[in-house]
């Protein structure tokens, strides 16, 4: 199965980047899965001028459409100014609006204190919602002490489980379709 | 195969003196334009239609109406008319007598729109913008056809008894081609019906527009309007000339860099990389356009964009010298590569051999 792992940090290295692996790694102890990782800062300028031009260069098309065929995401953004960071937000804006419709999504963030954890509830998870990913039930955060600590390894593994039965259970993905023209004339119609 | 240009009718500071044109002066500027289109040898002027600032052309049949008068062999359209937004019993009755006045040289691309308050300024939802581009052409399409129409719908008064006038000339109507960037649902549509599918093809890549000339196509076929080589597709374009295609670069940079659709964005290398955007030579435009039908096939229609971003008009009418310049030899590659059977581009008259045919069969 492809695992996408959409990684904004924007420091190298960055611990973002880390929690993301330490995710994807996890997924990859429960189910058979080839991770591929997406580092938005490469495509920080791309993404600019498709929000501009409205559509993507080669590499960030390239990365939209694996976002789109992948069987579950793990999503990983630092937190800034009380929510996900504007990098992380811009790339999602450019997947199409039906492209996460039923795939399974683990988020986590990163951030410099515990104070901002809620931000995953009260910010990420909503946006995936309205995206109509299924989000698995435990959020990754990761403030600065966890990375001394015993529980973030457990939390990786919970939520990595969680997206790997998310992800086995998943129906495949579904190609584009359109109506048939007759279809379209008839709905129109009055009854 | 038929060659012209389309206009948007922005208003544009030009960006390296700082000079606005007036709508006034712009509105004369694209009369020029099409005057020029049609001295240097091009078939076709389109207008686009706007209702919103900084665009001019709201009103097209009245600007092609007083090019027509101006004109003998012009072919005038638009890119495009809105099909969700306007009446289309007033766009049956405008075309058609655009349609006397000029001769039969009159076809018409439908369109969506491109800003969402037209919606709403028009008095419809923007959520219906397919179903309406849907019942809206299917009422245009047989009032047209059609002496006596009784008609329902879910978006406008019914019509019992009526009749369009004036009746289409020779009783035939205008050709439509049916213009979208990424609806499926138009590209359906204009099969259905055997009409043109015209990619704008410009600001975007090329690989976006394949997938729905090749649904336009096989549906086409489907609809048993004859082969998928036989449906009939146009092109955007975009270019910029000068004899030294370093010139036309430093020329046409701050232009680009500037321009209202992708200007702040990407450079200009990448961009003329990315989408059909050609800034060079006259003969790099030639060997560039002649890839397009690598892309999408044989077709019938190419528009190219020559006066937005704030370039002067003397300037526009320079580089259609140019246009006028290459475009003979256009003609004659696109003729020498073109697969046998590949339909010619419609005009009023082939559109009546054609109906002629019908009747006699």
């Amino acid at each position: 199965m492809k695992l996408v792992v959409v990684s904004a940090g924007l420091t190298q290295p960055s611990s973002t980047r880390l929690l993301a692996d330490r995710l994807a790694t996890a997924v990859a102890g429960h189910a058979d899965v080839s991770p591929r990782v997406i580092e938005l800062r490469e495509l920080a300028v791309d993404i600019a001028n498709n929000l501009v031009t409205g559509f993507p260069s080669p590499v960030l098309g390239d990365a939209l459409k694996a976002v789109a065929e992948a069987d579950g995401l793990v999503v990983a953004t630092p937190i800034f100014t009380a929510s996900y960071s504007g990098l992380f937000k811009s790339f999602f804006d450019l997947v199409d609006n039906e492209a996460l419709t039923g795939k399974p999504v683990l988020i986590a963030a990163t951030g410099g204190t515990a104070r901002h954890s809620l931000a995953l509830e009260h910010a990420v998870r909503p946006m995936f919602a309205y995206l109509h990913a299924v989000v698995v039930p435990t959020a990754v955060y990761a403030a600065s002490e966890d990375w001394a600590g015993h529980d973030l390894a457990q939390r990786v593994d919970r939520a990595a489980g969680e997206l790997a039965d998310l992800m086995v259970r998943a129906p495949a993905v579904g190609k584009e379709e359109f109506v048939p023209f007759a279809e379209q004339l008839a709905a129109l119609r009055k009854d | 195969m038929q060659f012209g240009i389309f206009s948007v009718g922005d208003v544009t500071t030009d960006p390296t003196t700082g000079v606005t044109p007036s709508e006034h002066e712009r509105i004369k500027a694209m009369v020029t334009i099409a005057l020029k289109a049609e001295e240097v040898g091009l078939d076709v002027f389109a207008t686009g239609e706007h209702h919103n600032p900084p665009f001019v052309p709201s009103s097209p049949t009245t600007m092609l109406g007083y090019i027509a008068a101006r004109t003998e062999k012009l072919i005038l359209s638009t890119a495009t008319t809105l099909i969700t937004t306007n009446d289309p019993v007033k766009i049956a009755e405008d075309f058609a007598m655009l349609q006397h006045l000029a001769g039969g040289r009159v076809d018409l691309m439908m369109g969506r729109g491109n800003t969402g308050p037209v919606y709403p300024w028009f008095g419809q939802d923007i959520r219906q913008g397919i179903p309406l581009a849907i019942e809206n052409y299917a009422l245009l399409h047989e009032l047209w056809r059609k002496d006596v129409v009784d008609w329902e719908g879910r978006f406008r008064t019914p019509l019992q008894g009526f009749t369009s006038t004036p009746r289409p000339l020779d009783g035939v109507p205008p050709f439509v081609w049916h213009g979208s960037i990424r609806s499926p649902e138009i590209a359906e549509q204009a099969a259905y019906y055997g009409d043109g599918f015209f990619a704008n093809h410009i600001f975007w890549p090329t690989y976006h527009f394949q997938r729905l000339i090749s649904l336009y196509r096989e549906r086409f076929a489907h609809y048993g309007h004859g082969t998928p080589e036989q449906a009939l597709v146009g092109l955007g374009g975009q270019v910029f000339m000068r004899k030294n295609s370093q010139d036309a670069v430093n020329e046409f940079r701050p232009y680009f860099d500037n321009a209202p659709v992708y200007g702040h964005g990407p450079s200009l290398e990448d961009f003329t990389e990315q989408t059909p955007l050609t800034v060079g030579s006259p003969q790099q435009v030639i060997d560039r356009t002649l890839t397009f039908r690598e892309h999408f096939g044989d077709y019938q229609r190419q528009l190219f964009l020559m006066d937005h971003a704030g370039l002067p008009l003397t300037t526009v009418l320079e580089q259609l010298d140019h246009l006028g310049e290459i475009v003979p030899v256009l003609r004659k590659e696109f003729e020498s590569r073109r697969a046998p059977g590949v339909a010619a581009a419609p005009t009023h008259s082939s559109q009546v051999a054609a109906a002629r045919e019908k009747v006699g069969a």
